[in-house]
């Protein structure tokens, strides 16, 4: 009986947690799906956001995406490379590790008031994708250091020796040999991550999303539409909310859609590692 | 190439890559700068005795009306009722993975749990106020279901991957013998569960637990759409509230430039930047213990 009892309590926890899963997919694609067309993805929002599509949501949050991914790759690989090559056990590198951990746990709306005042205010980049971009870098780049890193220590020590051995500088070394062997990881990580960013909203709120934009955005300094945004204005603060509901479930779809292709890419992709190695 | 020309470039990528661990350092200090900074600026307009006792939350109307407490007490309500969900659902989660399912199950449901980490927060959000809310509404007889509540099951949700995966690292990190040994004295499978294998895994839970909740409290989007939004003194789950991230969220596109107001939101963002330091590094202690403990 009591033999019975744990097993139910272990088994109901878990499967309250994939039912979670379940309500939120459900919800949002059999209310979502419908809305779902060519000419929502790729016509603008018309009729003051009433009719039309999401397209410059879309295009919007794909530019940012981007400019993320320009700015915090070379760097969080970089540090990751530093870390895990050159560093030994130092102060200093227990420093940049305690860093590193502290930075990926403060909240994202503190990384948006300090993109707020570095770039927006102090660097005069004002609201714009590329001060948004470059505030979502400055989030996602923990995150990029850390998975780096695990990718990096997978690649045996003896691939590095047998190189430097031969006569190979050190730098060499981790250009030709490490950082190749190590790129479907580091790869893994990174998109993970730009699915984590592409979700953002709070960072990106004061540095340079707009509710709506006449066009496209085609220039750095320029304010954009994003896709959680737009979900977000769609369901709080339109003025009919009820009647744009619809077009906020199709949002929401497109989000979810978006992200999910994200992570089955870097599953794939850790998949072939594991069957390489 | 030359040698000497390798040389000088192997010379000089190390320390582009050593410039760049620097840059991590200056970031997080740049940020606790910034934050102390207009702390200051605000603290020079508010003394901080009636930032930190006030019991009013209302620039806009009232001059003086600074006080964090209402914002601190609905954020500690909020983030203590997802962790009542979402630390027992987490763990026993978590204890079913590790000792229960078998290995096809494990390789099912990890990739779920990734899946749930992976929603959007506006996504989250956007349930709380279309399926969440009227539900709550409707138990309850109330006439509006966005309130502490509402953003309490949300955040658990949103919490429940983190807490999972760590327990799940926790508790499968435990060495066999420590099993081997409490079933050979004759204790059935869930006495060495619940009395050997959930103690001895005590301090990597407590560094889940942390750290859900450090996510919980930092948490803006789920919180700004489905509480309620309103800047008081909560006395309970079913009242309406707004957290410190959401207070943020909402004010500092509305203030002018370098006013009270603005300094104001910086003030409150430096509360939370301590507190979730704090909790993380809590955390990260647990963790570490957990490490030494197991080698």
């Amino acid at each position: 009986m009591r033999k019975w009892f744990n097993w139910i309590i272990l088994t109901g926890s878990t499967l309250l947690v994939c039912l979670f899963l379940g309500i939120i997919i459900f919800d949002i694609f059999s209310k979502g799906l419908s809305v779902l067309s060519w000419q929502f993805i790729s016509k603008p929002p018309e009729a003051a956001m009433t009719k039309g599509g999401i397209l410059p949501a879309i295009t919007g949050t794909l530019l940012l995406t981007f400019i993320t991914t320009l700015f915090s790759v070379p760097f969080g690989v970089a540090c990751a490379v530093y870390l895990n090559e050159y560093a030994g056990n130092s102060i200093l590198t227990n420093v940049i590790r305690g860093s590193i951990r502290n930075l990926s746990g403060i909240p994202s709306i503190i990384y948006g008031l300090f993109g707020l005042a570095l770039f927006v205010q102090t660097f005069r980049l004002g609201t714009s994708v590329l001060a948004a971009g470059l505030t979502l870098g400055l989030l996602s780049l923990p995150y990029i250091i850390t998975t780096t890193e695990e990718a990096l220590k997978r690649v045996p020590a003896s691939m590095r020796e047998a190189t430097l051995a031969m006569g190979i500088t050190q730098f060499e070394t981790i250009r030709d040999v490490v950082l190749p062997k190590a790129l479907p990881g580091i790869l893994t990580g990174i998109i993970l991550t730009l699915s984590r960013a592409a979700g953002e909203t709070a960072p990106i709120l004061f540095t340079g999303v707009a509710f709506y934009i006449n066009g496209m955005t085609t220039a750095l300094d320029q304010e954009f539409m994003a896709l959680p945004y737009h979900l977000y204005m769609l369901c709080t603060q339109h003025q009919s909310i009820e009647e744009v509901r619809p077009l906020a479930y199709g949002t929401a779809v497109v989000l979810i859609i978006l992200v999910f292709l994200l992570n089955i890419i870097a599953f794939y992709f850790r998949f072939k590692q594991r069957t390489q190695d | 190439m030359g040698i000497r020309k390798r040389e000088r470039i192997d010379w000089l990528m190390k320390l582009v890559f050593k410039s760049t661990g620097l840059l991590t350092i200056a970031l997080l200090a740049g940020i606790f700068f910034m934050l102390l900074y207009n702390s200051m600026s605000f603290f020079f307009d508010v003394p901080p005795i009636d930032f930190f006792t006030g019991s009013q939350w209302d620039p806009d109307n009232s001059k003086n009306a600074y006080s964090i407490l209402p914002l601190l007490v609905s954020t500690g309500l909020v983030a203590l009722g997802s962790m009542m969900i979402a630390v027992p659902l987490g763990i026993l989660s978590a204890a079913f993975l590790s000792e229960l399912a078998p290995g096809k199950l494990q390789a099912v449901l990890k990739p779920v749990i990734e899946m749930l980490a992976a929603i959007p927060s506006v996504a989250i959000g956007f349930l709380g106020i279309t399926l969440v809310g009227p539900g709550i509404a409707r138990i309850f007889g109330i006439e509006n279901g966005l309130n502490a509540l509402n953003g309490s099951i949300l955040l658990a949700v949103m919490s429940l991957p983190t807490i999972i995966t760590i327990s799940e690292d926790a508790i499968h990190a435990i060495p066999k013998s420590y099993r081997e040994a409490s079933l050979a004295l004759g204790a059935n499978q869930w006495q060495t569960l619940y009395r050997v294998v959930i103690p001895a895994a005590y301090p990597g839970l407590i560094a889940a637990v942390l750290l859900g909740l450090g996510r919980a409290l930092g948490e803006t989007m789920t919180v700004l759409m489905a509480t309620g939004n309103t800047a008081e003194m909560p006395s309970g789950f079913l009242d309406s509230i707004r957290t410190i991230t959401a207070t943020i969220a909402i004010e500092m596109g509305e203030v002018p430039y370098r006013t009270t107001h603005y300094f104001a939101l910086f003030a409150i963002a430096a509360v939370l930047f301590l507190i979730t330091l704090l909790i993380n590094l809590v955390g990260e202690y647990a963790a570490n213990r957990l490490r030494k403990f197991q080698a």
